[in-house]
């Protein structure tokens, strides 16, 4: 893959400050360095439109789920299969704006057992916590999230996972909890909200969607694989 | 301001399994019944293929469950701590909307073990009263199963339950529970057929010497028709069964059983999206003149005047209104008096995980009951002496379903992400069995429920507060059940075994553990120690009546609706056969 960034592809594109993404115009392009250009995912980028993330939060969110799930043998990366747009789509919708949260005051710190107590809904979290993360990684790293070694950026992960990187006002494992249960959700999701493309989330492990008599099928395969064309929602609408 | 309402003779808070049944049987009776139900009602385009079979919508978003944006509750570990609002939900699901519950449950119907109905005096004969820890409140429950038996046969008639008969009559059947107390007749369908997992669960823990027997179902094993003349459909095996309704009608569910065969009586009417915010009491306390409810489509608010009010808005809304509306006394666990809020109680569950890398087990061919279970390490039915705690739990294998999300697991020591991941993952997913461990719960003193100081929910009404923790007693009992499932996996030769993680205090609020929350209003001999009396009718105001597994006095290690259904089936026999002639307590101290 290039190590072209996102972000440069669309600063190129001379769409800077935009929150969502405008298909890269062939002049703009031909006026780009060749080969950034050429192995440059500027057809995938310029399919994927943002209506969440601005330009900064589109380059963490597409490293941070690419770091989860990579390109390799067995799936595109998970942003080709829609997880960050997928992840867009609910930060967007009612779910990010915190609907079926109790988000009223007051909000003192709790503790684990208690659960979630920041008086933020989803996207106000992952807003705060992208802009922390990248704090840290300019301070510590010299440079945004996307640009890191992959080593780099795996230390990261990890500190986020366990929660030993310490975010200005946010918890790092709160965003970071919520953030891997989405990347989940977009990977193994209906197709209909954006994310498993193709149904390869259901394609890796083989679930086989929608269609679901299984009556006989019980009997009849018990212990025996069971290998149909996965079917989802849009298919059978 | 405020629009009231003709009288009626009864008023139904909640329409879900209890509040069903009550509108049945009450408006069969002849009584004018008013059904009021917070959430909305229940189409049958609601559950119809492909929609139904979404599920982030439904099982991660939590479609059919209870709002916490309007109403939650606010959770500490123990007194000394701030309780604070759950903000979303998670260690439990209440229902919403007509059919409650019962609706997305899996349809797991069990009764409860003879010694549960009469635990201390059983504790105290076998074991000494001095085995009892000192903060544990234990207590007989004031009815006997023999006296529950033909109410639990009419609940599992009326659902359809699809299982196998351990005891009939005395004598012990083949392939059933020999541990469950005698029942008059076989179920009313055959069981399930056995899962992959099933069957290996069978095979092991028979080798073992142990007595398994198949999860009784309300999921249909063949389409049934119950006494009320009600068709089910038979059972799919689709995997997506709780957390769902079912677009087949093979589940029993209240809003196409008792609620339709309640409104073929015209003397019944179903009002959903109201909202009820207080019992209304007579000044002096003592009978109740009917509810004040508002409608959550307009903001009317309304008085719905009733010579009986029967709180079904699940074990915690009841106690919730007895609590805004001053029926009864607030437990106080510093002084140990008062009755409501007290005896809530839990469960302690835990998982085993085992993987083999030559099967294949198909876990998306599912029904939500569907499973082996073993009862010889619940209730009191092995030797409680060597291990020192109280209680027991239900050991099973459960196949209810793949869905991808939430279904997945993988070996210890995987990574959380990358490659190796999702290579683990692909493998993994259709090799892993699973196991639960169900264990009982007893009541504590310092677990209870009040009304919280500080937060409140969108009707401006103070939220009720949940103070609980896990106790010695559980931590022994889960410490313990939880490695016997562990050497029943191991037993089964996986390639990997899960790690074994019993639990242990604190309690956390946040992973799901089961949505079997019981007490708080308990039933009870005494009524300086219960809220309610041996026919579910509160001692302090006699025309309120309170159902659900609020009134159990301590949890078991049983999944609660097959008890709940029969103790409301109980109490409205006890309603037609003795309240309505001579209406008062029915029990006098």
């Amino acid at each position: 893959m290039a190590d072209i960034a996102r972000r440069d592809l669309l600063t190129m594109a001379g769409v800077v400050g935009v929150g969502v993404a405008i298909p890269v115009a062939p002049a703009t392009a031909e006026a780009a360095p060749k080969d950034k250009v050429q192995d440059g995912p500027a057809a995938n980028a310029s399919a994927r439109c943002y209506q969440f993330f601005d330009l900064n939060e589109v380059a963490f969110i597409e490293a941070f789920v690419d770091h989860l799930i990579p390109a390799d043998e067995l799936s595109p990366s998970g942003t080709e299969l829609g997880v960050t747009i997928y992840i867009d789509r609910q930060l967007a919708g009612a779910w990010g704006r915190g609907a079926r949260m109790y988000l009223l005051g007051p909000w003192p710190a709790g503790t684990s057992q208690q659960g979630y107590q920041l008086p933020l809904a989803p996207a106000d979290l992952y807003r705060s916590a992208i802009r922390a993360v990248e704090a840290h990684c300019e301070a510590v790293h010299g440079g945004s999230f996307d640009r890191l070694q992959p080593a780099q950026r795996q230390q990261i992960m990890l500190a986020l996972s366990d929660g030993s990187l310490r975010l200005q006002q946010i918890p790092a494992q709160v965003f970071f909890d919520m953030a891997y249960a989405n990347v989940m959700e977009g990977l193994f999701a209906d197709p209909i909200y954006g994310g498993n493309k193709d149904k390869r989330g259901w394609r890796l492990v083989g679930f086989p969607g929608v269609m679901a008599a299984h009556a006989e099928n019980i009997e009849r395969f018990r212990g025996e694989p069971y290998l149909v064309e996965p079917l989802g929602i849009a298919d059978l609408s | 301001m405020t629009t009231k309402l003709k009288e009626v003779d009864v008023v139904i808070v909640g329409m879900g399994w209890t509040g069903g049944i009550m509108a049945k049987e009450l408006s069969d009776a002849g009584l004018t019944v008013v059904g009021l139900e917070r959430g909305a009602p229940r189409s049958d385009a609601g559950f119809s293929v492909p929609m139904i079979r979404d599920e982030l919508r439904y099982a991660v978003r939590n479609e059919l469950f209870m709002d916490v944006s309007r109403d939650t509750l606010t959770f500490r570990n123990r007194p000394a701590e701030r309780a604070l609002p759950m903000r979303k939900l998670g260690s439990f699901l209440p229902g919403e909307g007509v059919g409650g519950a019962g609706v997305h449950w899996n349809g797991q119907t069990y009764r409860l073990s003879p010694h549960d109905h009469a635990l201390r005096s059983r504790v105290e004969e076998r074991y000494g009263k001095s085995f009892i820890p000192q903060d544990m409140q234990l207590a007989d429950w004031p009815m006997s199963y023999a006296e529950l038996e033909p109410f639990y046969d009419k609940f599992e008639y009326m659902a359809g339950i699809s299982g196998k008969a351990g005891n009939i009559a005395g004598r012990i059947q083949e392939g059933g529970n020999p541990f469950e107390g005698p029942r008059a007749r076989e179920y009313p369908n055959p069981p399930l057929k056995p899962s992959l997992a099933s069957e290996m669960f069978t095979e092991t823990t028979k080798k073992l010497g142990y007595h398994p027997f198949p999860r009784p179902a309300a999921n249909m094993s063949r389409p049934y028709t119950n006494p009320d003349g009600i068709k089910l459909g038979e059972c799919q095996y689709c995997g997506f069964c709780e957390n769902f309704g079912c677009e087949a009608n093979a589940k029993a569910s209240p809003h196409i059983t008792v609620i339709p065969a309640a409104l073929r009586n015209r003397n019944f009417s179903l009002k959903p999206h109201a909202w009820v915010t207080r019992v209304n009491l007579a000044p002096d306390g003592k009978r109740a003149t009917g509810v004040s409810y508002t409608s959550v489509l307009t903001g009317e608010e309304f008085e719905q005047p009733a010579n009986l009010v029967i709180l079904c808005a699940y074990g915690l809304g009841n106690v919730h209104l007895m609590l805004l509306s001053g029926i009864g006394k607030p437990y106080d666990p510093v002084s140990d008096t008062g009755t409501v809020g007290k005896g809530y109680c839990y469960q302690v569950a835990t998982v085993v995980q085992a993987f083999f890398d030559d099967r294949i087990f198909n876990p998306f061919m599912g029904a939500g009951s569907l499973g082996v279970v073993i009862d010889d390490f619940n209730g009191d039915n092995f030797d409680h002496g060597p291990v020192g705690y109280i209680g027991g739990a239900s050991i099973y294998s459960a196949s209810l379903g793949g869905r991808p999300i939430n279904q997945r697991a993988v070996p210890p020591g995987t990574p959380r992400w990358g490659t190796e991941w999702k290579k683990a993952t692909a493998h993994w997913y259709n090799r892993t069995l699973q196991m639960s461990v169900q264990g009982s719960n007893m009541a504590s003193r310092y677990n209870y429920l009040d009304l919280d100081p500080t937060y409140r929910n969108a009707f401006g009404l103070p939220l009720m507060r949940m103070t609980y923790n896990f106790t010695d007693n559980d931590e022994k009992l889960s410490a313990h059940l939880t490695t016997v499932a562990h050497d029943i996996a191991r037993a089964m030769g996986p390639t990997h075994l899960g790690p074994r993680t019993p639990r242990r205090a604190p309690y956390s609020i946040v992973p799901y553990q089961s949505t079997h929350n019981t007490g708080g209003a308990i039933a009870g001999h005494d009524p300086g120690k219960s809220a309610l009396n041996r026919y579910l009718q509160s001692w302090d105001v006699p025309n309120v009546f309170v159902m659900g597994a609020s009134a159990f006095p301590h949890n078991s290690g049983y999944n609660p609706t097959g008890a709940v259904g029969a103790l409301t089936y109980w109490a409205a026999d006890a309603i037609r056969t003795k309240y309505l002639k001579d209406p008062g307590p029915l029990l006098h101290t």
